[in-house]
């Protein structure tokens, strides 16, 4: 996946100013910012939730910057945002949902292969989601998002809300995923989920400021004050 | 235990044969009544408040739309089937699939209201109705709605008939809310009714979605207009068009509980069961035992009586 140039915001309110970063078979990616920094606003623009105002976005070998989300997941992108799941139905109908259009026998497949990375939620499939703890509810949005075995999982933030026992739980199951071949977006805040990064890149004002690996954003000293904290 | 995928299957093939059972005693059930009990337009109330009820079930319980204006399509199905059986003299049968048609297109025109949430869809829609009842009402079109002086029907007039008929819409009403509640569909309108910046996420396409239950939620009501022109064969434009069908509609859908079958039925049941013995026993007490009724289920059930079950963890059919 590759967006360049990315220019977008809500109505007059520019929020992205020409950013852009891509995501290579296999790879994980974590794209740091701050708060209001636009990480979700370009999120949202990969995955087609708001239009870009200038700029592509390719899914290759394809320009989908004019495509709809449900296309663009239908092609091998999946999304999880910070809600993630739906509260109204069951824990295996959230799953169903997830991978909707893959054909019947595959689904199943997929879901009892998703059972298996998640024994947490998959004790409990028929209860309803909106009864599950913030963790479970966590799992159970990635199982959700992962069920259309996609190509590429973009996540929102996964550690809100979490305590860091959660946190960590959910890096372990990143990681697993990651070593199984799935290319991750995640943006975060949490620096915990550089241990999944391949690369990085940090957002700052609606601009790519830093792109790199992990050692690379520890040598930068500005960099490492900002996101690390420490002189 | 963790469910296998073939207890799966199995529980849902047991769903769907309750469900389907429970709308079959209630269309059997109706149609017994109408051989034992003598007051046949009460009957033919209650059939035609049930399937509006689930039609209505469609779109609010599966997408979240309520349309305070759903009469507009009731009316549409009224007039459709009269002006075919007016002008061209059809046959009834050649009128229902006109008052179907006439919901529908109603339905097409007006789907940019879905681009409209909550009280804006709700008052948008019942302006919608009004405007179509304005059009039909103008005495300077007489000619063909037949204005404000109502229309005659009487060479189609079949009661035993017609009460079969909304009998067959209500069946396959209630066969479309078992669809609805066992398929992947009927899913992923909920997913959308959840949160459908997830469901486009997941890959559910939240525009054919709801799209498609806008127009079977019309098409119930087209139909059930149409049937109502045909049962009662003398009808004027405020008696197509009142806005008291749209709220029976609803408050029995919520007073029962959208989504599930059973909710509505209870709703109909219940509710338009106090309506006929309060309201012709004792009228004087009526609309005090109506409004309070509805106060205490607003303020201690707001998701209907289904939820006394529900909130326990016990599924609802």
């Amino acid at each position: 996946m590759r967006a360049a140039g990315i220019e977008a915001g809500y109505g007059r309110v520019q929020v992205l100013w020409g950013a852009g970063l891509d995501v290579r078979e296999k790879e994980s990616v974590v794209l740091l910012g701050a708060n209001g920094a636009g990480k979700t606003t370009l999120l949202k623009v990969v995955v087609g939730l708001l239009p870009a105002w200038k700029g592509a976005v390719r899914l290759e070998p394809d320009d989908v910057t004019a495509w709809r989300t449900d296309k663009r997941v239908r092609r091998g992108m999946a999304y999880m945002s910070e809600i993630g799941v739906f509260p109204g139905l069951s824990i295996d109908e959230n799953l169903r949902v997830g991978g909707q259009f893959i054909e019947k026998t595959a689904l199943k497949r997929r879901m009892e292969e998703l059972y298996a990375y998640f024994p947490d939620i998959a004790h409990r499939r028929g209860a309803l989601a909106g009864s599950l703890s913030g963790g479970q509810r966590k799992m159970l949005g990635i199982a959700k998002a992962l069920a259309s075995s996609p190509r590429l999982l973009v996540m929102d933030e996964p550690s809100a809300g979490l305590s860091p026992l959660f946190v960590g739980q959910v890096i372990e199951v990143l990681s697993r995923f990651r070593e199984s071949g799935l290319a991750m977006l995640i943006a975060e805040q949490n620096i915990a989920f550089l241990d999944l990064a391949d690369r990085v890149f940090t957002l700052d004002g609606g601009r790519i400021r830093f792109e790199g690996s992990v050692a690379e954003l520890e040598a930068d000293d500005s960099l490492h004050r900002t996101y690390f904290g420490l002189a | 235990m963790p469910d296998t995928g073939a207890e799966a299957r199995a529980k849902l093939v047991r769903r769907v044969i309750l469900d389907t059972s429970i709308a079959a005693v209630v269309v059997i059930g109706m149609g017994v009544a109408r051989g034992v009990y003598s007051n046949e337009l009460m009957l033919f109330n209650f059939v035609m408040f049930l399937a509006l009820a689930q039609g209505l079930n469609i779109i609010y319980g599966f997408t979240g739309y309520l349309p305070f204006g759903y009469v507009g399509f009731y009316g549409a199905g009224a007039y459709g089937f009269s002006l075919v059986v007016m002008h061209l003299h059809a046959s009834a049968l050649v009128g229902m699939a006109a008052a179907a048609v006439a919901a529908l297109v109603l339905a097409v025109i007006l789907l940019p209201l879905l681009r409209l949430s909550g009280a804006y869809f709700a008052i948008a829609s019942m302006a919608a109705a009004q405007a179509v009842y304005e059009v039909v009402a103008n005495p300077d079109l007489e000619n063909i709605t037949k204005g404000p002086y109502g229309v005659s029907l009487s060479d189609v007039f079949a009661p035993a008939f017609s009460y079969y008929i909304a009998l067959a819409i209500l069946a396959f009403t209630l066969l479309l809310v078992v669809w609805l509640r066992n398929s992947r569909f009927g899913m992923s309108l909920q997913a959308i009714r959840d949160d459908s910046v997830s469901a486009a996420m997941a890959g559910v396409s939240v525009v054919r979605g709801r799209t498609i239950a806008w127009l079977l939620s019309a098409l119930v009501a087209g139909l059930v207009g149409g049937v109502f022109a045909w049962h009662i064969s003398v009808f004027y434009p405020d008696t197509a068009f009142d806005l008291n069908i749209s709220i029976f509609a609803t408050v029995f859908l919520l007073f029962g509980g959208a989504t599930t079958l059973c909710g509505p039925l209870l709703g109909v049941f219940i509710l338009y069961g106090i309506y006929n013995v309060i309201g012709i026993a004792v009228p004087q007490y009526f609309e005090f035992t109506y409004g309070a009724l509805i106060v205490l289920l607003v303020l201690f059930l707001p998701n209907g009586l289904v939820s006394l079950l529900t909130n326990r963890g016990i599924r609802v059919p």
